[in-house]
């Protein structure tokens, strides 16, 4: 076997013309939902972890709740849950208005990812919220700053900076998980390959789709590596 | 001080002072749990005053003076500051606590901000100075405890007197009335300990009210009205400087001198 013939086996030309312009959809589909779902649960876990950190026990008891069954569930199970388990409840849907949000896998699945990563980044919050120095809240309130000065400006940029890691290794999950969403029809990355797959029955594509998770993975892995040494220059 | 050594104890209402009271505390009692920590403590603290406070660990040094700013709520007494109770939620009130500044043992300075925009916080957040009154006058204060060249840096860059003197710098922003000091330089290397001390005297000769935990005997001899020594929760000396180290009253008063001055 020859070189050609050797790169023929890995990155078949044809086939690359035929799928190559399939597959940057797929990757641009599955960054947007990553994107969209995890920003979304940076928010909705950012509340979640004040709302486990407030002196309200109601508030503490639903946000417990809340964690506990998103993490402790598999993220599938969640997303067919809403796609397949509330996608029946059509008429209700249509009652309220909101049938045109459950009817779309694509909304469905952002809902389940955004849920699910919000159950994790609220604990990495949590945790990083309470790695600031309890003199951090002493000064400020020395100072007579209000609560939210006192959080977004002292609190929270410091929080962040111990969070970054950890929300960085959530993001890397959610980019491999997200691969599921190819089972609710969706052509993410996974989903192109699938279909790629299944009409020319080469293994190739799937080392395609492999090394693809890797790239994207691997920049996500160097820019957050990059940021985080930026922010912390000073903490050290 | 004219006042006689045998009337040092009990002190000064005899004495009329025509200062204006600005911290009055009457029966103050603070419990943390079951732990009674504070012992009906009653303490007037005139306008201009410097006082000391010293004392074995876990006598209340740090708790009393954080009743003052309300970093710690009593559980019972009066507790007026310029004749307001910090307590109540009034707007008066609010502005009476924001013209009390502290200092911290271990600093507390913000991080994640240079030395500047620590200074210019609270100045622009709590009294709405513009960015570049508030940068003016952190220059200035930051000018006074000498450290305006490293306005820039951020704590991480500068040694332990050098934040310790920002820290002073950024209470002084606020334009407080009075200050509280917590052991001001009991985490610092013994060489940097003068320089915060210096800017301390200096504070102390603009006429600032100051109440100063603190262990450095040279400091309060130079610049303390009064020294307070506190055990077991409870105000057991009340007298100057002089009368306090030459001739305190109680035994537990004296064995700590012995202890701390060898
Ligand atoms: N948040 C708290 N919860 C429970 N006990 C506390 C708390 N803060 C202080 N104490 C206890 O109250 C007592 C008085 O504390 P305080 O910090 O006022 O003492 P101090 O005179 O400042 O001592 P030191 O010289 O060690 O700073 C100590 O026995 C301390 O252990
Ligand atoms: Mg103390």
């Amino acid at each position: 076997m020859n070189l050609d013939a050797l790169l023929a086996f890995f990155v078949d030309p044809d086939l690359l013309e035929r799928y190559g312009p399939r597959f940057i959809d797929g990757l641009l589909v599955t960054g947007k939902l990553v994107a969209i779902s995890f920003t979304l649960g940076a928010l909705l876990g950012l509340l979640l972890a004040l709302a486990r950190l407030s002196n309200n026990v109601l508030l503490q008891r639903l946000s417990a709740g809340y964690i506990y069954f998103f993490r402790g569930s598999p993220l599938l199970a969640q997303l067919f849950l809403l796609y397949y388990g509330l996608g029946s409840l059509k008429s209700f849907w249509q009652d309220v208005g909101m049938w045109w949000f459950f009817r779309e896998a694509w909304y469905c699945t952002l809902l389940a990812f955004t849920l699910n990563t919000a159950a994790y980044q609220a604990e990495i919050f949590r945790g990083s919220l309470m790695a600031v120095a309890p003199g951090q809240y002493e000064a400020a309130r020395a100072l007579s700053l209000k609560r939210s000065t006192t959080f977004f400006k002292v609190i929270l940029p410091q929080s962040l900076i111990v969070a970054i890691g950890p929300l960085g290794n959530e993001l890397i999950l959610m980019i491999k998980a997200s691969a599921i969403a190819s089972l609710v029809t969706i052509y993410d990355l996974m989903g192109v390959t699938k279909l790629a797959f299944s009409r020319s029955f080469d293994f190739q594509i799937y080392l395609w789709a492999a090394v693809l998770y890797l790239l994207i993975v691997e920049i996500v892995r160097r820019s957050l590596k990059h940021i985080e040494a930026r922010l912390g220059r000073h903490l050290r | 001080m004219t006042a006689p050594l045998s009337l040092a104890a009990a002190r000064p209402d005899t004495h009329p002072d025509p200062r204006k009271v600005v911290v009055s505390i009457d029966g103050l009692n603070k419990f943390y749990g079951d732990f009674h920590v504070l012992r009906d403590v009653d303490l007037k603290v005139r306008e201009g005053e410097r006082i000391v406070l010293c004392g074995p660990s876990g006598s209340g040094k740090s708790t009393l003076i954080r009743c003052i700013n309300r970093l710690e709520i009593a559980e019972k007494g009066t507790l007026l500051v310029n004749d307001t109770d910090l307590a109540l939620t009034t707007r008066q009130a609010a502005e009476v606590r924001s013209e009390i500044g502290m200092v911290f043992q271990h600093f507390n300075l913000f991080p994640h901000m240079s030395v500047l925009d620590n200074c210019t916080l609270a100045p622009m957040s709590v009294r709405g100075l513009s960015r570049k009154e508030a940068e003016e006058r952190a220059r200035f204060y930051l000018n006074k405890v000498g450290i305006e060249s490293q306005a820039g840096k951020y704590p991480s860059q500068l040694s332990g007197g050098q934040q310790q003197r920002v820290a002073i710098a950024r209470a002084l922003c606020m334009k407080p009335k009075i200050m509280l000091f917590d052991e001001p330089t009991s985490a610092l290397d013994p060489e940097m300990v003068a320089e915060v001390l210096d800017v301390l005297v200096k504070l102390a000769d603009t006429g600032m009210t100051m109440l100063c935990v603190t262990h450095e005997m040279g400091f309060a001899r130079q610049v303390a009205e009064r020294v307070l020594f506190l055990d077991g929760g409870q105000i057991i000396e009340d007298a100057p400087p002089e009368a306090f180290f030459n001739n305190p009253q109680s035994d537990r008063a004296k064995g700590f001198l012995a202890q701390i001055l060898h």
